[in-house]
């Protein structure tokens, strides 16, 4: 079927292939390629809410970036395309070579929160039984490495206890390292409702203050990496104050005297705390007996708890306090890893990490012989195998020779990142199961590239952060020579001599396979048991509705909470309390790096930007890649609001805009993760992440690693907004995004005037260009103006005045849009009417200066701002925002 | 009893002045105006448009008789002054009528230079100043006539065109490398020549006329490297000079033209000079823009007024239909001068402003003149720009709102 036929207009029930809330979509193909996207109102996730990312979804099914037919690579370093039978042979050919003349375990997989659990399923197989490499391990480990290693350390197994529910019946929410507000905006929502309607008090623990603490009831901006010790004093307070649950920790918990007195060591006190978190000692006191005093507490985290060398021993800290309370498994109570990828818990599940077997059974001599009888393995790996950070410098100094990427762009998002790259060219055999023609990791060159189906495409199940397992499906077809991953697998598996193993009819067939064994002589002796659906049909799978795991065959409806009642996994059904190791980040600042960058997500991308990156609304909010410092310490480093910035790490470097933050401490550095080497020049922040890692979890410390900043100067800055790709002067600093209409790169250079009319020229011709040449003032502008349509723009000012572009990108969106007034488009103003200013709601394109009017107008509340312009009704995640333009209005009024 | 003010010369300076006059120093003088030609004033920048057919003749009018004659105006149309008696105070007209002055106003204007080569003098040579040029050269356009206009600058573009839109066949030759070439830099000149040659006017820049041929009447233009070019008519517009015979016969001084002061006073203090016609601070003035100020001064000091004359900025206005030239102040940037250019070929639009230290000393419009009184307001003013520079090119409002 061609890609664009049309399909019937039937809004199709799927999972968004985001963050880990794992919200449920209705998605509607508008039988041209596109689909219109809302929120499914029956899902239990999110209840027909979507945040800015999600609705955007629609704009993101392009496919004029697609790799659509398997790519190998030719002698030349082109590539040339290829049938799947070559591709698959070629693929078996080399690991076969591989496995024969350095071992199985000279192959490692290296998988992804974005795969289906069905193409997991098939990959942890294939390898750890098949081939019998151990090597199998996820970008999970980036994101919730440190959540399975403490929460297998304290329960015996990678459970989440409690449910999203919990976040609506709490009392008191505690989030921890975690910008909810922006990286989880469906469940910050229902957070937000729970204190309007019920009065939940909010508590928001992070030395970055975000938009998630904004109207928080407390904040706790402790220094980083000290979140363990404030637990830590929370679990003395506890105990001091009578507040431990005794009769529960008598029958259910091992561990408490040994963890209390190892917790006395390090926060004997609140002032002890004070000290060390460098926290008022009030605010500790406060918080303290908050926690202390309310029994329906959820303690909530995310990445700036796992992101770090010692993330295993924070949130075993926080276990402990719940344990120790019994405010566990219980409605409105308990500890919630908020995941940071769609699927991440369906890869723990199958076991596609490097220290777990498969369907959370690890490498115990039994279980390994379980494993193999259920898959009649010929090989089965016998130890844990290398984690990530591991695995790249097993790739670097050869130990490993073979390597699958499926669905993951490490040579962006892992430490040291520029290594890994490097690393990545020097493979035997390098394949990649990918769905975009160009990341930087495709740029590594591989053997062979396997186009792979997309969000929308392909159809499986998904696992969110509440254990909820969803179905993803498609709703569109697959497009040219595209396959899902499970299948890629499996034939791969098959020309490696596994027919067998790897005959399914379907990602249902595989579901029952990795149910059934989920539920193999398990007898309640595992957490995760979905038996019930061992014998689900192609129609029952089909038509699964979201239920919460275990699902055992006796409890078909799933279950919401655990250990409510204790029977932890552990040998004796106790949890098991643990002594932290003295909190301190992995590495010191000194002279020479005496700051500490912190990385993390924006609002509106996730990861890599290969998806969000292609939608013009999602990249408005954050344009540009910039470093958000302390106004003190851009003042002591010489550096410039909207000017650059060079940050130094031991690792590598990175140039970024400069955005002051009151919200970031003095002494720390915040980049985001998402800019590659495609879509900026100098912003791979991945290449200056040190590749410390926690000994427990392998989760590398991705937030402290140390740094210094100073300023980079570029005599101009500006814009360019061309159908396609347009050069830029040597040199330039550049960053790229989708824009309606085309491709807009923001850029920066030290090239005269001169040198960027000559390129101009090289590309256009003088047909149809309109300038504005101010040599001695440093200002050029020009616009391609072909039959009266608008080819091209190029704006440069000299720098700290760069031009604002919306008026211009608003006339660039429409390419059959007559240009009406020249002289306006060059002034970058709107003919008529104002600039929009930057995007502040990205769901419905509401700019900065009409939320501005709008106050301005008599709007008093950012409900009212919804009223006017339906800015922030949508995904809200823009609320804070427009509250704040709203008390800035009204503060100017006073004044 | 009014003092009589005579004013020799009814051109457009000369109107302005009865204007002024009548707002600052109303029923002071008895006026006397006297004209060489035998019509009201008219509009002489309308003589182009009038050419082109684009306007009737009644349309140059500057004032109806009747706003002459509320004002108690003598006027003496078609009557030349021979000469000033500056001891008797009196002026001579021909025809013998003898007028006496307490104040006299010389605002003789300025005549064509005519071109002194071989052939000259054949008939079908013309310039192009009065009503009455247009007259002769009107019926020759319209039948299609080969036309050549010798002169690039602002009075031949405009003959040429006009010729070129009443049906003329018309080549304009220059002796320069550009068009309007004190007011342009070459690219406003090159565009320019862009815009004149799509209204069919066939342009021969670095060109000088040799000498004329024909028998008993023009036949072609000879030019220095020997090429011809036919032709039934030819305009000769390669500018103007001072009026000055009467004020020379007078004994009063003339340089290029009549020499004035401040207060536009020649050496004797009852005569005065206006217009194209005088030399002021070295400067003679070919346009309509320093008159009108000039007169503004004048009639101040003749109300009794301490008013001076400190100069005029260059500003020219070429109006051709559809192709707006703009230019004034310096367009050539020399050291210590900025330069900002705006330009969009394709719809015949250059903009260049010139700057020092952060003030507007210049500027060229070609194409769309929108802006031109604000500019010129800048220039003026000599206030400092810095913070407009982005959106100066742009025209005022976009600078309004930017200062807003």
């Amino acid at each position: 079927m061609r890609h664009d036929a049309p399909l019937a207009p039937t809004a199709t029930r799927t999972t968004c292939p985001y963050c880990g809330v794992g919200c449920g979509v209705l998605a509607t193909a508008d039988g041209k390629g596109g689909a219109a996207v809302a929120g499914d109102p029956d899902h239990p996730a999110n209840r027909g809410r979507l945040c800015s990312k999600g609705s955007a979804l629609g704009e993101t099914l392009a496919q004029g970036h697609r790799v659509l037919h398997p790519l190998r690579r030719n002698a030349a370093g082109g590539y040339d395309a290829v049938g799947w039978d070559q591709a698959l042979d070629g693929a078996a050919e080399g690991f076969k070579a591989v496995i024969r003349d350095n071992g199985p375990e000279a192959v490692a997989f290296y998988l992804s929160g974005q795969l289906l659990t069905e193409d997991y399923y098939v990959a942890n197989k294939l390898a750890k039984g098949f081939i019998g490499t151990p090597h199998v391990d996820t970008n999970s480990r980036l994101c919730m490495a440190s959540t399975v290693a403490a929460q297998r350390r304290v329960f015996g197994s990678d459970t989440v206890p409690g449910s999203y529910e919990d976040l609506d019946a709490a009392d008191l929410i505690v989030l921890v390292g975690s910008n909810t507000a922006w990286c989880h905006p469906v469940l910050f929502r229902r957070i937000q409702e729970n204190r309007a309607e019920r009065g939940a008090k909010v508590v928001v623990i992070d030395p970055r203050v975000t938009a998630t603490a904004e109207d928080a009831d407390l904040v706790l901006p402790l220094k980083p990496g000290m979140d363990s010790v404030l637990f830590a004093g929370l679990l003395v307070h506890l105990a001091d104050h009578g507040l431990i649950a005794r009769d529960y920790i008598e029958r259910h918990v091992a561990g408490l005297d040994e963890t209390l007195a190892n917790a006395r060591d390090i926060a004997g006190n609140s002032a002890a705390v004070a000290a060390r978190t460098g926290l008022p000692e009030d605010s500790v006191k406060a918080f303290f007996t908050l926690w202390g005093q309310t029994p329906a507490v959820v303690t909530a985290w995310s990445q700036g708890v796992n992101q770090s060398a010692q993330g295993t021993d924070k949130v075993a800290a926080i276990l402990h306090c719940h344990l120790a309370t019994a405010r566990i498994g219980r409605p409105g109570c308990g500890p919630l890893s908020l995941t940071g990828q769609p699927n991440a818990m369906g890869g723990r599940e199958v076991g596609g990490m490097a220290n777990t077997l498969a369907a959370h059974m690890g490498y115990t001599p039994a279980e390994i012989e379980r494993v193999q009888r259920f898959w009649g393995a010929p090989a089965m790996a016998q130890r844990e195998g290398l984690k990530a950070v591991a695995m790249m410098e097993a790739v670097a100094d050869r130990r490993i020779r073979a390597l699958w990427v499926m669905a993951t762009n490490p040579a962006v998002s892992l430490p040291r990142a520029d290594a890994v790259r490097a690393a990545l060219s020097g493979l035997d055999l390098f394949v990649i199961s990918e769905n975009v023609l160009s990341n930087d990791t495709l740029a590594a060159k591989p053997h062979l590239i396997l186009p792979a189906a997309a969000w929308g495409e392909k159809d499986g199940t998904v696992t969110n952060s509440e254990r909820r397992i969803s179905r993803q499906r498609a709703f569109l077809p697959l497009p040219g020579g595209v396959k899902p991953d499970w299948w890629i697998v499996c034939e791969v598996a098959k020309r490696l001599g596994f027919s067998d193993a790897f005959s399914f009819r379907g990602p249902h067939a595989i579901h029952a396979e990795h149910a059934a064994l989920s539920a193999f002589e398990n007898e309640g002796t595992r957490d995760f048991d979905i038996g019930a659906h061992a014998g689900l049909s192609l129609a029952a799978y089909d038509a699964l509705a979201p239920v919460q795991w275990p699902v055992p065959w006796d409890r078909p409806q799933g279950t919401a909470r655990l250990f409510a009642d204790g029977g932890f996994f552990t040998g004796d059904g106790r949890a098991q309390m643990q002594a932290l190791a003295e909190p301190a980040p992995a590495s010191a600042t000194d002279a020479r790096f005496p700051l500490r960058l912190n990385t993390g997500r924006v609002r509106d991308h996730w990861h890599t930007m290969t998806r969000t990156g292609l939608s013009p609304r999602l990249s408005a909010h954050t344009a540009e890649p910039a470093v958000s410092v302390h106004p003190a310490d851009a003042s002591r480093y010489g550096l410039v609001e909207a000017k650059f910035a060079r940050i130094e790490t031991r690792e590598g470097q990175a140039i970024l805009k400069v955005a002051t933050d009151t919200g970031i401490p003095e002494g720390s550095l915040f980049a985001p993760i998402h800019w590659s080497a495609e879509t900026a020049s100098d912003a791979r922040i991945g290449a200056a992440v040190q590749a410390l890692v926690d000994p427990c979890s392998g989760q590398p410390e991705l937030k402290a690693t140390p740094a210094s900043i100073g300023p980079v100067t570029f005599t101009s800055q500006g814009f360019v907004l061309s159908r396609d790709a347009f050069p830029l002067p040597e040199g330039s600093w550049w960053a790229r995004l989708a824009v309606e209409g085309g491709e807009g790169r923001l850029f920066a250079t030290n090239e005269t005037i001169a040198s960027a009319m000559a390129l101009v020229r090289a590309r256009f011709g003088e047909e149809g260009l309109v300038e504005l040449i101010d040599r001695e003032g440093g200002g050029y502008r020009c616009a391609v103006v072909h039959q009266g349509r608008l080819l091209a723009a190029l704006f440069l000012a000299p720098t700290g005045r760069a031009p604002l572009w919306d008026t211009v990108k608003a006339v660039f969106a429409d390419p059959t849009a007559e240009i009406g007034h020249r002289f306006a488009l060059l002034a970058g103003r709107a003919a008529s009417g104002t600039e929009p200013g930057p995007t502040i709601c990205a769901c419905f394109g509401v700019g900065l200066h009409a939320i501005r009017a709008a106050f301005a107008a008599g709007a008093t509340s950012a409900e009212e701002i919804g009223l006017r312009l339906k800015a922030g009704t949508n995904c809200g995640s823009c609320l804070p925002e427009i509250r704040r333009i709203g008390a800035r209005a009204f503060s100017t009024e006073a004044a | 009893m009014a003092e009589p003010l005579v004013i020799v010369g009814k051109g457009m300076a000369a109107t302005r002045l009865v204007e002024e006059l009548g707002q600052q120093a109303l029923g002071r003088h008895a006026i006397a105006v006297i004209g060489e030609e035998p019509r009201l004033a008219y509009n002489r920048i309308l003589l182009s448009p009038f050419l082109a057919g684009e306007i009737a003749a009644n349309d140059l009018e500057l004032k109806p008789a009747a706003w002459w004659r509320a004002r108690g105006v003598s006027t003496f149309y078609g009557r030349a002054v021979t000469a000033i008696d500056r001891a008797a105070r009196t002026v001579a007209l021909a025809g013998g009528l003898c007028l006496p002055y307490g104040k006299l106003v010389l605002a003789t204007g300025s005549k064509p230079v005519r071109l002194a080569c071989p052939g000259a003098e054949l008939p079908g040579i013309q310039t192009f100043r009065e009503m009455s040029d247009v007259g002769a050269m009107r019926p020759q356009a319209e039948r299609g006539a080969r036309i050549v206009v010798i002169g690039g600058g602002l009075l031949g573009l405009e003959a040429a065109t006009g010729l070129a839109r009443a049906g003329g066949r018309v080549t304009l030759v220059h002796l320069a490398d550009r068009l309007m070439e004190r007011q342009l830099d070459a690219e406003g000149a090159a565009m320019l020549a862009t815009a004149i040659d799509y209204r069919g006017v066939e342009i021969r820049l670095n060109s000088a006329t040799d000498h004329f041929i024909g028998t008993d009447k023009v036949e072609g233009v000879v030019l220095s490297d020997g090429s011809v070019i036919p032709a039934e008519l030819v305009v000769v517009a390669i500018g103007v000079r001072p009026n000055a015979d009467l004020a020379r016969a007078a004994g009063l001084s003339v340089e290029r033209g009549i020499l004035v002061d401040d207060r536009l006073a020649t050496e004797d203090p009852d005569i005065f000079g206006l217009g194209e016609c005088i030399q002021h601070r070295g400067q003679v003035y070919g346009l309509v823009e320093p008159a009108y100020e000039q007169a503004r001064v004048l009639a101040a000091g003749l109300a009794g007024k301490d008013a001076h004359y400190a100069g005029s900025l260059l500003a020219t206005n070429l109006k051709v239909s559809g192709v707006g030239v703009f230019s004034a102040g310096t367009v050539e940037a020399d050291d210590g001068c900025e330069t900002i250019v705006l330009r969009d070929p394709d719809a015949g639009v250059y903009r260049k402003f010139v700057l020092r230290e952060g003030r507007l000393v210049g500027c060229i419009l070609v194409g769309e003149t929108q802006g031109a009184l604000f500019y010129l307001r800048l220039i003026r003013s000599g206030q400092d720009v810095s913070a407009l520079r982005t959106d100066l090119p742009f025209g005022e409002s976009y600078c309004v709102r930017e200062a807003a």
